[in-house]
């Protein structure tokens, strides 16, 4: 009797990438529906947009290549990329803003690299860096945390809004519309204000702003989360967060008046999400244990010092991109140390 | 009994056991097949060299072929009856290939001889002699390596051999034979592992097997305390694939980490699989030469899974035909178990010593590669990977042949090819076919550059040899015309003969060379012409 | 603006005095270059590339004579091997000279063999045994299948043989390859080696093999080109 060779192991696949980008969805899910509760319908408008949109870019930059779209399209990286890019922007921004960042990260950050599994830099994050540097008056424009907001829309309203830019009638954008806490923070202490002074406007919480402490809790929880279910592993988020965390404490123990704590700076902004959720990419990431540790740390401290010291309130991306750069010089001087050898083989 | 500290590897995976559809009912007889077909090489290392002849009868125990060289092992005969041939038949192996075999058509009497001295005293015996016993009973690694025992058991020179590990781990899904022997003949495995502590003065004997054999774990300890040995010490593992691997086994009972170039030996470990240590056991104390294994046929494409003792030799299909044969929906059959073992092209090669398993999938459970997307860097393989290696990394200097890399910095070669990368990869990349892919490629290369520096040395040699030959001919003009002119100049000389002397001779010679060229040539062409038959 | 241009027409006469100084006491006997070209060359002097043998035709590369697609025993391999090396790009091998064909040993049929030794004078690495009126027969490790003997033998009894495949040389086909292989058929040769060799033989490494002879594939649609292969 003849049968089939077929390449060993014989054994059904124990993972799916699909499935894996499923459950990074689902741990998603926490933070952005605090976000939505905070700061309105808008978040999910611009989830909605760039999902959409991701989508068509990735099915015709597939169609233009001549791959397969079912299984690129079914395996949800996109989608994630996509809700990924959402949560930076600004809720309520025009209906353009998401979708030119979304176009963007998909057609030149991903596909042009080759496609999925051969993108230098996370698309999400290059998407989101494309829009600030474009269009930084679009993207600072953040909305006031609910408490604060004088009116909330609700959800047609606030399509209404993204896809006109007009707001219902009686609702001005002085009463939806706030800088955020970062924001607030980088101006006033650049104009030499105490930080107990600033700290004492209404924005800002317990932790971090108002609002923002909870859904980057909502960020932790999900983070937390996939590392328990083995989907990211603990090595980039805390040394990217201790990182971080250690710098701030230290510069706010120097000068308390002029440095916010740690718990300020992890707790606002984008920190949270950037270590779970975006620095944690494996395909833009280092990958030998040891180099993961470099590159976490490394994107800490260059988180921390773009939020300190250089022109932009907060860093992630920036910091995500410029250890993308040096992944593959970390990983080429951390190779793993194989079971049995002494002292490494590097 | 103190409880061991078990240590734990890194990586690792847990696939579905499958082992109660074969490990329920005890080993079965399985009777003299027609025709048994018996490679000479069935080891790592030389084929043996046979030493009977086509038409000779032989009888059960009889060697049929020698060791050839120090890394080999002779084959003999599992029963009486004639040999047939000894030709190229298809063997187990991935490629389908084919090897020299000895053909042997049993005549139904079994008649024995004793090929052996039996020594039940063994420990009055050398530990010499019973290596060389080891090394004539054609006695080899059953685990599935193959290595040669005795080349094992010789250790390496100035390490002591401190502890005696019998490997029962059996941590491949689906196989069940040295569940099945460790139950039944605990005793042997037990023994077997006393004549090894005896043959390398060994002061212990760790028997690891994963502790999802109970049963067979209390055998061997109710065979332990019988035999009353302190020196010998029953270990439960836990069940995780690949802890049956021997570095992995030795790591979790011991915690010595080995890495793949240093051999075990080296560290004062001597690893042997149970059914080696049995097979060892019954060449000492019985005086009976390697004939007969004991396989697993299972999976959910055969009809009644099982063990058996089977005669080395006997074809997989005739086995699986006395076995109950397969399911309709039989879709694929492996030699060994579904993580290492090898789909085969048929079931018409013999059961070899290597031949632990004969594992049939239903078509349900062997599915046709899933398609392999890009690799996203995930990690998992790595994560699980028992060597820590980077198969992500290895994967990419595969794909794009830089296998260098792939062996210097990236340690290809430390790869044990458990598969686990495959079976966890996310994006269903055939990852250790990659590694086998590149492993075979850089032996060849490396063939391939021996080959190429030999003919560089004879291209170079030859060129000198020209070169020498044609100095060495001038040369010797020279000397011919220094004469001639010597000559010349004693005689009387004549004006303008000194001048045409020579080209005179030299005329002569092209016209000398010409003529048996031509007749050379009509030579050739009259014999060209005859039909080679009448040459022959 | 003087000053300037005198610093810098100074530091480029004493650098350039300290290159030409470094390259006369720092210079490396005979040519290395053509050593390492040498090296991944694979020595069947078979003199297909035009050159008198391996070493003329690395020095040939190493002196920028050459192109490096010369060479049809080698093929894809050594071309890479030596586009590495230089640091350009490889290129398809050069049609006009040959194609790489899978590996082969001289034989003579001893029985036609005439003992002319005028097959024992092409050999160039000596892998021809034999004396004059004497039958010859091939060394069948040394020979390095270069068939420079065919052409010069006057009765034709020389044979270029495929290797027979042996258990212990057999090697891994590329899981890369199956798929180029699964789209050219629309079918999956489901990684039996036999049959990739048997295609093999027949025709190239891309041969197509009929469906009717795929024994054991199991018939899938065309697949997909995998993304990561040759993106």
């Amino acid at each position: 009797m003849r049968f089939p060779t077929v390449a060993s192991p014989h054994v059904a696949p124990a993972h799916d990438v699909s499935r894996i980008m499923r459950q990074v969805m689902l741990a998603l899910v926490p933070g952005t529906a605090i976000a939505i509760h905070f700061f309105g319908w808008g978040v999910l408008v611009n989830i909605l947009l760039t999902v959409s949109a991701g989508l068509l870019a990735e099915a015709a930059m597939l169609a233009a290549r001549g791959r397969p779209l079912k299984p690129f399209l079914s395996d949800g990286s996109v989608i994630v990329t996509a809700w990924l890019l959402a949560l930076c922007l600004p809720p309520l921004a025009p209906w353009w803003l998401p979708v030119t960042g979304i176009v963007f990260a998909v057609v030149f950050a991903k596909h042009l690299y080759g496609g999925l599994g051969y993108n230098l830099f996370n698309p999400a994050m290059v998407g989101y860096v494309v829009l600030l540097i474009s269009f930084p008056r679009e993207m600072t424009q953040w909305v006031m945390p609910q408490g604060l907001a004088a009116a909330s829309l609700s959800l047609p309203e606030a399509f209404h809004v993204v896809f006109t830019g007009q707001l219902p009638a009686g609702i001005g954008w002085d009463a939806l519309s706030s800088a955020t806490p970062l924001n607030l923070y980088k101006t006033q202490t650049g104009q030499g204000v105490p930080l107990s002074t600033i700290q004492q406007q209404p924005i800002f919480g317990t932790l971090g702003g108002v609002g923002w402490e909870w859904v980057t809790l909502g960020w932790l929880a999900g983070g937390l989360w996939m590392m328990w279910r083995g989907i990211i592993n603990w090595r980039i988020p805390l040394t990217m967060l201790g990182a971080f965390g250690l710098l701030a404490l230290g510069f706010h123990l120097y000068d308390a008046e002029r440095y916010a704590g740690p718990l300020f700076h992890l707790f606002s902004g984008g920190a949270m999400l950037g270590a779970f959720f975006i620095a944690t990419d494996p395909v833009s990431g280092s990958t030998t244990p040891r180099g993961q540790l470099v590159f976490g740390a490394g994107i800490g401290v260059l988180e921390y010092f773009i939020r300190t010291f250089a022109g932009y309130p907060d860093g992630v991306a920036f910091a995500v991109l410029l250890m993308n750069i040096a992944a593959p010089l970390i990983d080429h001087y951390t190779p793993a140390r194989v079971f049995g050898a002494r002292g490494g083989r590097a | 009994m103190s409880e061991r500290i078990l240590h734990r590897f890194p990586g690792g995976l847990h696939p579905e056991q499958h082992k109660s559809e074969s490990n329920g009912t005890p080993i079965r007889r399985a009777a003299l097949p027609e025709r048994l077909i018996l490679p000479l090489r069935q080891h790592i290392g030389q084929a043996a060299k046979p030493v009977v002849a086509v038409g000779e009868r032989v009888l059960r125990n009889q060697r049929l072929a020698q060791a050839e060289g120090y890394v080999s092992a002779p084959v003999h005969a599992p029963t009486s009856g004639m040999i047939l041939a000894i030709e190229e038949h298809a063997v187990p192996h991935p490629s389908g290939l084919s090897a020299p075999c000895i053909v042997l058509q049993p005549d139904g009497l079994d008649e024995g001889m004793r090929a052996f001295e039996p020594w039940p005293d063994f420990c009055a015996v050398s530990p010499l002699l019973l290596r060389e016993r080891v090394r004539e009973a054609g006695i080899v690694g059953l685990g599935g390596a193959v290595f040669p025992s005795a080349v094992k058991l010789a250790g390496t020179p100035g390490t002591p051999i401190h502890t005696v590990v019998l490997n029962g781990a059996e941590c491949e899904p689906y196989i069940s034979c040295d569940d099945r022997l460790m139950r039944e003949r605990a005793d042997e495995v037990l023994r077997g592992g006393q004549i090894l502590m005896h043959v390398v003065s060994a002061e212990r004997c760790l028997v690891g097997v994963e502790d999802n054999k109970p049963e067979a774990i209390a055998a061997l300890r109710e065979a332990a305390r019988l035999l009353g040995d302190a020196r010998i010490e029953i270990v439960a593992v836990p069940t995780i694939y690949p802890s049956g691997g021997e570095k992995q086994l030795i790591h979790v009972m011991t915690g010595e980490r080995i890495s793949r170039e240093t051999r075990t030996t080296e560290r004062g470990f001597l690893g042997q699989n149970v059914g080696t240590a049995v097979a060892i056991y019954r060449a000492v104390v019985h005086g009976e030469p390697l004939t007969r294994r004991i396989v697993t046929v299972t999976g959910s494409g055969m009809a009644q899974p099982g063990n058996w003792d089977v005669p080395l030799g006997m074809l997989a299909c005739d086995l699986i035909e006395q076995a109950g044969g397969y399911r309709p929906d039989v879709a694929r059959l492996i030699l060994g178990g579904p993580m290492m073992g090898f789909a085969m092209p048929s079931d018409e090669v013999p059961v070899t010593k290597a031949a632990n398993c004969l594992l049939a999938l239903a078509s349900r459970d062997a599915p046709a590669d899933p398609l392999p997307m890009p690799c996203i860097r995930c990690g998992k393989c790595a994560e699980a990977c028992p060597v820590e290696l980077q198969p992500q990394q290895l994967l990419w200097d595969a794909r794009a042949g830089d296998f260098e890399r792939a062996e210097k910095r990236d340690s290809l070669f430390e790869c044990i090819e458990c598969g686990i990368c495959s079976a966890v990869c996310p994006s269903h990349i055939p990852l250790v076919q990659y590694f086998r892919y590149a492993k075979t490629e850089i032996w060849q290369r490396e063939r391939d550059k021996d080959k190429a520096s030999q003919a560089k040395v004879r291209f170079d040699v030859r060129n000198a040899r020209i070169e020498r030959e044609k100095r060495e001919r001038e040369a010797m003009l020279a000397r011919k015309r220094a004469q001639l002119a010597a000559q010349k100049a004693t005689a009387e000389p004549a004006p303008g003969e000194g001048e045409a002397a020579p080209v005179d001779d030299k005329q002569r010679a092209i016209r000398e060379a010409m003529e048996r060229a031509r007749a050379r040539k009509a030579a050739i062409q009259g014999q060209a012409e005859d039909p080679p038959v009448d040459k022959a | 603006m003087w000053t300037a241009i005198l610093v810098f027409t100074v530091l480029a006469l004493v650098l350039g005095a300290l290159l030409g100084y470094a390259g006369q006491a720092f210079k490396v006997e005979g040519d290395p270059l053509a050593d390492k070209i040498d090296a991944l060359l694979p020595q069947t002097q078979c003199g297909q590339c035009g050159y008198p043998g391996c070493r003329p035709y690395a020095e040939a590369i190493a002196a920028g004579e050459a192109d490096i697609n010369r060479c049809p025993p080698g093929g894809e391999t050594t071309i890479k091997a030596l586009a590495d090396l230089l640091g350009v790009e490889p290129k398809p091998l050069d049609a006009e000279l040959g194609e790489e064909k899978p590996k082969t040993v001289a034989w003579i049929d001893e029985q036609v063999c005439i003992g002319c030794t005028l097959c024992i004078q092409a050999c160039p690495v000596d892998a021809i045994l034999g004396a004059p009126k004497l039958m010859h027969t091939v060394i069948r490790d040394e020979c390095t299948g270069c068939e420079l003997c065919v052409a010069p033998c006057p009765v034709d009894c020389i044979y270029m043989l495929p290797l027979k495949p042996e258990l212990d040389q057999w090697r891994w086909p590329n899981p890369e390859s199956r798929i180029e292989i699964a789209e050219d058929v629309s079918l999956v040769i489901a990684s039996d080696p036999a049959l990739g060799r048997e295609a093999e033989g027949r025709g190239g490494k891309h041969a197509m093999v009929a469906p009717s002879e795929v024994l054991s594939g199991s018939p899938r649609p065309a697949g997909p080109r995998d993304d990561g292969s040759r993106a």
